[in-house]
């Protein structure tokens, strides 16, 4: 920027700085925070993780994530886990916020209770309550013998089955919420046009609605994906320690091993991924969309 | 308020860019004490930058602003005692009115019994009498558009800014505004400076325009030299509807495609000039040509009636088209009809041709 | 049956040929109210066996938590660290995102980038990271280490809520108060902080529940006096199924519900 000469001109030019620089100076302290207790942890784990025992650089983790089976097993289940998650919240999710957006408003935001409260109740809570519910002398279970629909306790948890249910549970209102809002912004004319044109009930909802709600829809999706892939606590309550997802195993390598090399080159690989695949969306979608779905 | 407690505004070489985009341009302006002033462009014009400026809510590159002896062009907003009127009004809405006017006061330590008082009186001067405990959102946009005003003048504020303060209202409104506006000023005589794009509102209320246009004033004078006699074509054609001709001036005199006209002063220099044709100076002449008219034949295109009025489109010899208002009352010239318009003598006034017009 | 046969939207497909979405749409609504919802009379039960409904009433698991001392320590953690994860992330966040707001430098975009980290970043890798800085700076299993670290896990909701109050305040209304003789603090404190009350009161309120609620991070900073409910609650259901936990959980929901039922009405009387 060239700097133009007049009166004033540099009084002005120092003003301007010390405007920006106050205005600045207010998120120093969120600056500092976030810095000192994630920035700097988690890239000195990122150091650690390109460590060898000796202190020596070495790429000795990354090389053991790919020749041991028990590395290669927990991502596995961790991409199957979030991706099947993701697509039964969709299943789940979609219809639930096609029906909530066609209900007049009270109706809806009377509705709208049954997700936001537990979107907000404690995680941790919620997976105790699906325990109770799913062991085998279990809510589910009593009540399923009693009234005759299967003969022997099903075994719903302490298993994948649990992890999932539990999972499905935690994070339908990751998608619920997007999906709602996008489809409540579709005019209503738009259909009417559609019919207007000739398209059957059906395709008018192939044709303009669903297209009309997908930028929602892939935020909510990639957002209860992104979020399963980090899970650690419902895997290690409901899937009674046979369900080893990334994150639990990173807890494992630390808790019993001490081994922070490996715990650390599990989690950094963990976020490049996650990383990777926020990019790859942020070319398809809008990524505020996604952050704005999470705070309505 | 006394009108020698206003003061005069002096703005030397004032200019802003963004990037490449210079918004305002070494600007000169100077407000007189007690001045209605308004700054009038299209919209990117500047004007409103200027007016921040003034307010200092815009930072300029450069250059340099006074009111009265006092150089503010690196004070503080809050320092510069400007009173200042939003377009949308900016009323605080988790205040009531009297709230929202005692403002200003209770920021310069005024106690309550005063404020009081001084906030009824401000009321009284916008004929809002009583309305103090009223919230903001019971308000019609004239009455927030009057409270906006009470509360950027109860402080005595010895200069007053507006940006477009009327344009959220409907006609009728408006113009009932445009003259209230003025008698508070005649009372009051803050010296103001008013943005707006609307060329009547400026007419109306100013005391002198400043025509604003890419960053530049191309002119500023009062609504009736603005008006009458603009010194080029940009303020020509965005006040009041304007045609131009290219007509001839020598020694003989001036021509217009071989016809001679009569002028209300000749130019000194000789040459190709820009002829001003208002199309409320035309007239539709009948048989008697009076002397000091001139004649210019013209074919009409169209004439559209309008209830009080027919507007008749002809075109001039050189194939010019200009519009003309003939009365209702008499018989309408049809299309292809070929007639005669008058212009006087004394409405004529030529503009230089200017090298890279428009 | 006649509102089966009528239309249910302006493209004419009718009530009783959507049947099938409502009913699927009423499961899903069953299926996320229903476990919050049954741990409460189970709670009540008098039987060490979690059962539904209970065949005993009793206050028996509620006696249970309060006259544990490891139960009320770890309770009153929690508060404590929610109330001060409240007040520092609320104000960090606030000023930080007014900041931004106000400011819009080529470089606020890199910034808010920074503090929304958080979000994206795998808790678990925080959990750890934070874990062992805090072992070699000394601030494992105290208050400080844990409030900052929840801080920084609440900072850019507070932020999120903050910045979109203020993408749809006027700020014109402050550039107003200024001309009348504000400074630009006093016109954040006097016009536009009681206007965007309600998200910064919403902030607080999702701040204080981040730091309740979080477990991961607990898990590894927090412990010995200093030990939070979830953690306590995390390693309780790890064992064995404890009734308690389900007396806890009735209370927590309780407290949640109370929370966000507190910032909603805050918001309709902030609404006017």
């Amino acid at each position: 920027m060239s700097h133009p000469a007049g009166p004033n001109a540099a009084g002005l030019r120092r003003d301007a700085l010390v405007e920006r620089l106050t205005l600045f100076s207010l998120s120093g302290p969120a600056l500092l925070l976030v810095t000192m207790t994630m920035l700097v942890p988690v890239g000195w784990l990122f150091w650690l993780s390109f460590l060898d025992d000796a202190g020596g650089f070495s790429l000795e983790h990354y090389r053991r994530m790919l020749v041991q089976p028990s590395y290669g097993r927990a991502f596995r289940i961790t991409f199957e886990i979030s991706f099947i998650t993701t697509a039964i919240c969709i299943l789940l999710g979609y219809p639930l916020a096609y029906v909530l957006s066609q209900l007049p408003r009270r109706a809806a935001n009377i509705c709208m209770i049954a997700v936001m409260l537990p979107f907000w109740t404690s995680l941790l809570v919620r997976t105790y309550a699906w325990l109770v519910l799913l062991q085998r002398q279990g809510v589910i279970n009593t009540w399923g013998i009693k009234l005759g629909l299967w003969d022997t306790p099903l075994a719903l948890v302490h298993n994948l089955n649990g992890t999932l249910i539990g999972m499905v549970h935690i994070m339908l209102p990751f998608l619920v919420l997007p999906v709602y809002a996008s489809m409540r912004a579709i005019d209503q004319d738009y259909l009417k046009a559609a019919a207007n044109l000739g398209a059957s009930p059906t395709r008018a909802f192939w044709l303009v609605f669903l297209p009309l709600s997908l930028p929602g829809l892939i935020a909510g999706a990639l957002m209860v994906f992104i979020l399963c892939l980090g899970f650690y606590v419902t895997p290690a309550v409901l899937g009674g320690g046979k369900i080893t997802m990334v994150a639990n195993r990173i807890a494992t390598d630390i808790e019993l091993f001490f081994n922070w090399g490996a715990a650390s080159s599990l989690g950094v690989v963990l976020f490049v991924l996650t990383g990777m695949i926020l990019y790859l969306a942020s070319r398809i979608v809008r990524l505020d969309r996604l952050l704005g779905g999470g705070g309505a | 308020m006394a009108r020698d407690a206003a003061l005069p505004i002096a703005v030397r070489r004032l200019t802003k860019s963004y990037g490449t985009l210079r918004v305002l341009d070494a600007v000169d302006l100077d407000v007189r004490r007690g001045e209605f002033l308004t700054l009038l462009g299209p919209s990117g014009s500047g004007k409103t930058t200027l007016l921040m400026m003034l307010a200092g809510f815009v930072r300029p590159d450069c250059g340099s602003i006074a009111f009265g002896e006092r150089e503010v062009i690196r004070l503080a907003p809050h320092k510069r005692d400007v009173g200042m009127v939003f377009q949308n009004y900016a009323l605080f809405p988790h205040m009531d009115v009297a709230g929202n006017i005692a403002f200003p006061l209770k920021l310069r330590g005024i106690g309550k019994a005063e404020a009081l008082q001084r906030v009824e009186q401000a009321l009284e001067l916008v004929k809002l009498g009583g309305y103090g405990a009223r919230r903001i959102d019971q308000l019609s946009g004239g009455q927030r558009q009057r409270i906006a005003l009470a509360r950027a003048i109860v402080f005595e504020p010895r200069i007053l800014l507006m940006d477009e303060p009327l344009s959220a209202l409907d006609k009728q409104l408006r113009e009932h505004m445009q003259i209230e506006l003025r008698q508070l000023h005649e009372r009051l005589g803050m010296t103001t400076v008013y943005v707006t794009h609307d060329q009547r509102e400026a007419l109306t209320m100013s005391d002198r325009i400043a025509v604003i246009d890419q960053g530049c004033i191309r002119q500023i004078d009062t609504p009736k030299e603005i008006y009458e006699r603009p010194t080029n074509r940009f303020v020509a054609e965005f006040i009041g509807e304007s045609t131009f001709v290219t007509v001839d001036v020598d020694t003989a005199g001036c021509t217009f495609n071989g016809i001679p006209l009569a002028l209300a002063s000749q130019p000194a220099r000789k040459g190709p000039y820009h002829l001003m044709i208002r199309p409320e100076r035309l007239s539709i002449l009948e048989q008697s040509v009076s002397a000091g008219v001139n004649v210019l034949p013209a074919t009409v295109t169209a004439a559209i009636y309008q209830g009080d009025s027919v507007l008749v489109h002809a075109s001039l010899p050189d194939g010019t088209m200009v519009s003309v208002r003939a009365s209702a009352s008499v018989r309408a010239p049809v299309a292809g009809e070929k007639l005669n318009l008058g212009l006087n003598a004394a409405d004529t006034y030529l503009l230089p041709v200017e090298e890279s017009a428009a | 049956m006649g509102w089966l046969g009528r239309p249910a939207t302006d493209t004419q497909i009718t009530h009783g040929r959507r049947l099938w979405l409502y009913v699927l749409a009423g499961l899903v609504l069953v299926f996320l109210m229903l476990p919050t919802l049954i741990v409460i009379p189970m709670s009540f039960s008098e039987s060490q066996y979690l059962e539904f409904p209970p065949r005993e009433w009793s206050l028996r698991w509620y006696r249970n938590y309060f006259n544990s001392t490891a139960w009320m320590q770890a309770t009153a953690t929690s508060f404590k660290a929610g109330i001060l994860t409240m007040i520092v992330a609320t104000l960090f966040g606030t000023m930080a995102a007014y900041g931004l707001h106000a400011a819009r430098l080529g470089f606020s975009g890199l910034i808010l980038g920074i503090l929304l980290t958080p979000i994206i970043v795998p808790v678990i890798l925080v959990g750890i990271g934070v874990f062992y800085v805090y072992v070699k700076i000394k601030l494992v299993n105290s208050m400080t280490g844990l409030v900052l670290a929840h801080s920084m896990l609440a900072i850019p909701i507070v932020m999120m809520v903050v910045s979109s109050a203020l993408k749809s305040f006027d700020m014109n209304q402050e550039r107003v108060a200024r001309s009348l003789g504000a400074s630009r603090m006093r016109a954040f404190f006097l016009v536009t902080l009681p206007q965007i009350r309600f998200s910064v009161v919403s902030g607080a309120v999702l701040a204080f529940l981040t730091s309740f609620d979080e477990v991961i991070v607990s898990l590894f900073v927090s412990g010995g006096q200093n030990s939070t409910l979830t953690r306590n609650m995390f390693n309780a259901l790890r064992d064995q199924i404890d009734p308690t936990i389900a007396a806890i959980s009735t209370l927590v929901v309780i407290l949640t519900s109370v929370l966000l039922a507190i910032s909603q009405l805050f918001g309709k009387s902030g609404a006017r």
